[in-house]
């Protein structure tokens, strides 16, 4: 009734290819960014902001990485972890190098660093293809996870071997470190993904993105309309490494203050997988229902049984959790193998045709 | 310069040095390659019957493991257990092929590796849930294992073989032998090559998927019990065992996912080169490298046969 | 449609493509043994032949995906043995499948701009932004693509997944996308296999129309004789990887090798 298309008409060709062709969806969209920047900010809760909000964007910034590189590419990586890990090495080296340069452009930078690493361990792709893909992308995990523990100068040469955070200020106002209020993390976390994810979006909708998708759908077509091969697929690993990069530095800068290299372990690397998969392969939008379903559910798992005032012991209820987790996932790819953005999909073409049910 | 020699010399003059030394370390790189290529064999069962790249192969390993001591611990007899795991394992696999499996043909390799990891979590949550999450020790004496080691005089030194690691090969190389004849001989493996080759083609020859999805994924589980068994009577039973499936993707892509003699020689390959880098040129990078340098192996090979050391090479039509 | 910038001009009826002793084999298996023949710029070459002919493999080699052990293959007067299926695109060369080759995940309007990509230039950094020339080049060439799926008429499935069509649409589609390559010489195929009376009868007129209209150079692989001696200009006759007869499609009929190849002959 109110979510129609009908009597929209576009004149250009340019108006039928925005983001947003109907003229509701662009209403939705404003009003969603007006919460995320001016309601949430007020009204959260500090808790709600560091523990759930800022993780969920810095999630769904990974899991955008990691679709651009399996959704849309068709490349398989299990070394997310490893790349989020150089990214967050690579900004604690840049502020160390250059204290005061301004944190929002270091950590931003420091994707490129990973990007270059995305790269070279991309470099297997050429010559291999799925599974085999997967597990060669494993050993940049593994390298890279090893790197993290056994080199001490990318930590400085800490004795905690970890990373910690300084604080760094922008107009004065304190951004990362631990005088930082959640209200500013969070604005700066959302700023941050809401524009690269505008910048993915672009990337995706043009000549690079339907190269990238016909990589996926199809290797040997592409090459044949013009396509290379190894230029596409490289790209697609950079610039995948570079997003999961800058989520990685703002994973330690802005949400947890401080990190080791297991932080960035394997299975940081399945989380978002699991992020990716849930959500909807080869979906931006999907990528953030799927970090927040992956990362809300423990929570909710958490809170219930004491909702219910039912006493379990801590460890059963973890159990239960990594149980209830397993069960869930395999139930969300059995009702719906194209994820939460596809049952999203569907509700907004029945939202079109309601109340007609088609 | 320096460096140079270290990498290319040092090593090897080491190795000429001590050679009993040098045979220790073959003797245990086999030993746990051996280990690699039984996880990798289940992993091949079932890549080669459902098309599933079956991550939860590790898991099922412990989960195996866990179930024989657990019920051990309960004061069920050790062989008694034994046929109680291998029903579990059967129950298992029928689950899986009716809750997860049958649900979910026709979908794309990668919902299934994803559904495959739900499974490992729900597997290691139900575990620790049944039977606790600290390590406990295999019930390898009351299983009829034996217990300590020969020393073998040679080269002038000794040479020390634990007589499980012994054990270990050679039932290994039984279920190998077993695994292949029933592969090559009987009706169902032929029925399971068929399915492998195609799922619709099997269909149209009568060919029950779910019989044979059940057979297979019950085969692989026995494979995980036997791995869970050695590897266990080595170190404990814990949740921390799930780490070696990990380490026998390697073997999988040397070896290819679809070939038996690949999973095996891939894992000799891997855990020999494995335990000689770690011993000898470990030094050099600092420990822990054993951790990515059988992926390194294996990427280096896949160099120069992309398709895998067993794999066919493959001829692009379209 | 303009034609291709790369190399030099070749004017119609001169040899556009030669393959000369052309042989392929993989492993022991022979797929063509010492093929020859031409094709001339603007007209409709056919290639036939019994199942297992080799013509697919030819088509192949013209595009570069195989490489010939022997032979020579010259393009627009440039000779080369060995070449990459991207270099084949860019130097004019578009093709069609026999098992459709669609991008399937996307739609038909995505598969044939991606039929633009070798004739797109903006680079990254304005890709990202889509902005300015990056979006104009997208325009300028959208519109170009709505004119070839105007000329197909399919403008209705222009939004719809492709892997969802019927098969005869996807073939349009695939076309499409070879289309908008802008090729000089186009490779089908067998652009009509599975289809009904009715498709093949407007899959022929897009293919005549391709030709009189932007004057591409086809060569077609089909097994519908009807069709090919109706469309082709001049057939070349393979059986078991062998040349065994080039000419007219009334030469090509009355030869008695072809009518041998293809009903069998009393040994």
């Amino acid at each position: 009734m109110f979510y129609r298309e009908a009597g929209q008409f576009k004149t250009s060709y340019s108006a039928d290819e925005s983001v947003f062709p109907i003229l509701q969806d662009r209403i939705g969209i404003a009003v969603i960014l007006g919460l995320a920047f001016v309601v949430i900010p007020l009204t959260a809760t500090s808790f709600t902001l560091s523990s759930v909000l800022i993780p969920v964007l810095i999630f769904s910034l990974a899991a955008i990485g990691l679709n651009l590189l399996t959704g849309y590419t068709g490349l398989l990586s299990l070394g997310t972890g490893g790349f989020m890990g150089v990214g967050a090495y690579a900004c604690y080296k840049l502020t160390s190098l250059f204290p005061n340069a301004n944190i929002i452009v270091l950590i931003l930078a420091s994707g490129f660093f990973s990007a270059g690493i995305g790269a070279v361990f991309g470099l297997p792709s050429l010559r291999i293809k799925g599974f085999y893909l997967a597990v060669a992308t494993l050993a940049s995990q593994f390298f890279l996870s090893w790197c993290f523990v056994r080199v001490p100068w990318l930590v400085n040469y800490n004795v905690s071997n970890a990373i910690e955070v300084p604080t760094r200020t922008m107009f004065d106002i304190p951004i990362t470190g631990p005088n930082a209020t959640p209200m500013t993390r969070y604005l700066v976390v959302l700023s941050i993904v809401v524009g690269m994810t505008w910048l993915a979006s672009n990337l995706l909708r043009g000549r690079i993105g339907r190269t990238w998708m016909a990589v996926r759908d199809m290797d040997i077509a592409a090459e044949l309309i013009g396509i290379r091969l190894y230029r596409t697929k490289l790209l697609a690993f950079a610039v995948s490494s570079f997003y999961c990069g800058v989520a990685g530095a703002m994973m330690v800068f802005l949400w947890l203050g401080a990190a080791e290299a297991d932080s960035f372990n394997i299975n940081q690397s399945f989380l978002i997988l699991f992020m990716v998969i849930i959500g909807g392969l080869g979906s931006l939008i999907g990528s953030f229902f799927g970090a927040a379903f992956i990362w809300g559910l423990p929570i909710v798992l958490k809170m219930l049984p004491e909702f219910f005032g039912v006493k379990i012991h801590a460890a059963t209820v973890e159990h239960l959790q990594f149980m209830t987790l397993g069960a869930l996932i395999i139930f969300f790819l059995v009702v719906e193998p194209h994820g939460l953005a596809r049952l999203w999909q569907i509700g907004k073409q029945k939202l079109r045709v309601w109340p007609f049910p088609y | 310069m320096d460096i140079l020699y270290k990498i290319f010399i040092d090593p090897f003059v080491q190795m000429g040095g001590a050679p009993d030394l040098l045979v220790q370390t073959l003797w245990e790189g086999l030993v746990g390659g051996v280990l690699y290529a039984l996880i990798a064999l289940g992993f091949v069962l079932i890549f080669k019957a459902s098309g599933v790249f079956n991550f939860a192969q590790g898991i099922m390993v412990v989960f195996a493991a866990l179930t024989l001591v657990g019920l051990h611990e309960h004061g069920v007899p050790a062989y008694v257990a034994l046929a109680l795991t291998i029903a579990v394992m059967f129950g298992l696999a029928f689950t899986i092929e009716r809750l997860v499996l049958r649900p979910l043909v026709n979908q794309p390799d990668i919902i299934l590796f994803m559904a495959t990891f739900g499974m490992t979590y729900f597997l290691i949550g139900l575990g620790e849930l049944v039977f606790g999450g600290n390590p406990k020790i295999m019930i390898a004496s009351e299983l009829g294992l034996p217990r300590g080691a020969i020393e073998i005089k040679m080269l002038g030194g000794f040479v020390s073989l634990q007589k499980i690691d012994i054990a270990a090969a050679i039932i290994a190389s039984i279920m190998v032998t077993v695994l292949a004849i029933f592969f090559q001989k009987t009706r169902i493996g032929r029925a399971l090559r068929a399915v492998a080759d195609s799922h619709k083609a099997a269909l149209s020859v009568g060919i029950s998927l779910e019989q044979i999805w059940v057979i297979v994924w019950f085969a692989a589980g026995i494979v995980a019990l036997a791995t869970g068994i050695m590897w266990g009577a080595r170190s404990d039973v814990s949740f921390a065992l799930e780490i070696i499936a990990l380490k026998a993707l390697p073997v999988l892509i040397l070896g290819g996912f679809t070939s038996i003699p690949g999973a095996i020689v891939g894992g000799v390959i891997i855990g020999v080169g494995e335990k000689l880098g770690e011993f000898y040129w470990g030094p050099l990078l600092g420990s822990g490298i054993e951790s990515w340098l059988a992926y390194v192996i294996a990427l280096i090979f896949l160099l120069f046969r992309p398709q895998g050391l067993f794999g066919e090479r493959i001829i692009e039509r379209i | 449609m303009r034609a291709p910038t790369s190399g030099p001009e070749v004017a119609a009826g001169d040899v556009l493509l030669s393959v000369e002793n052309v042989s392929l084999s993989f492993g022991g298996v022979k797929a063509v043994t010492d093929v020859s023949f031409d094709i001339r710029k603007g007209e409709i070459r056919a290639i036939i032949g019994p199942n297992g002919a080799g013509k697919t493999s030819m088509l192949n080699v013209i595009n570069g995906f195989y490489h010939p052990q022997k032979g020579r293959i010259s393009f627009k007067g440039k000779t080369r043995s060995k070449m990459r299926p991207h270099e084949a695109a860019h130097g004019g060369i578009a093709r069609t499948f026999q098992n459709v080759a669609l991008f399937r995940g996307m739609t038909a309007l995505d598969n044939i701009m991606a039929g633009r990509t070798l004739k797109m230039h903006r680079n990254f950094f304005w890709q990202l932004l889509r902005f300015g020339p990056a979006l104009a080049e997208e325009v300028e060439h959208r519109h170009r693509v709505e004119e070839i799926i105007e000329f197909l008429e399919i403008q209705a499935i222009r939004r719809v997944q492709v892997g969802r069509l019927p098969y005869g649409l996807q073939k349009r589609v695939e076309l499409g996308r070879a289309l908008a390559m802008e090729p000089e010489l186009l490779l089908l195929d067998e652009p009509m296999a599975g289809m009904n009376l009715e498709e093949k009868e407007d899959m022929s007129r897009f293919v005549l129309d391709v030709n009189n209209h932007y004057g591409t150079t086809i060569a077609l692989i089909e097994h519908d004789m009807g069709v090919v001696m109706d469309l082709s200009d001049r057939v070349v006759v393979l059986d078991h990887g062998i040349k065994i007869a080039d000419g007219t499609p009334d030469q090509v009929k009355s030869n008695q090798k072809v009518i041998d190849a293809y009903l069998g002959v009393a040994h």
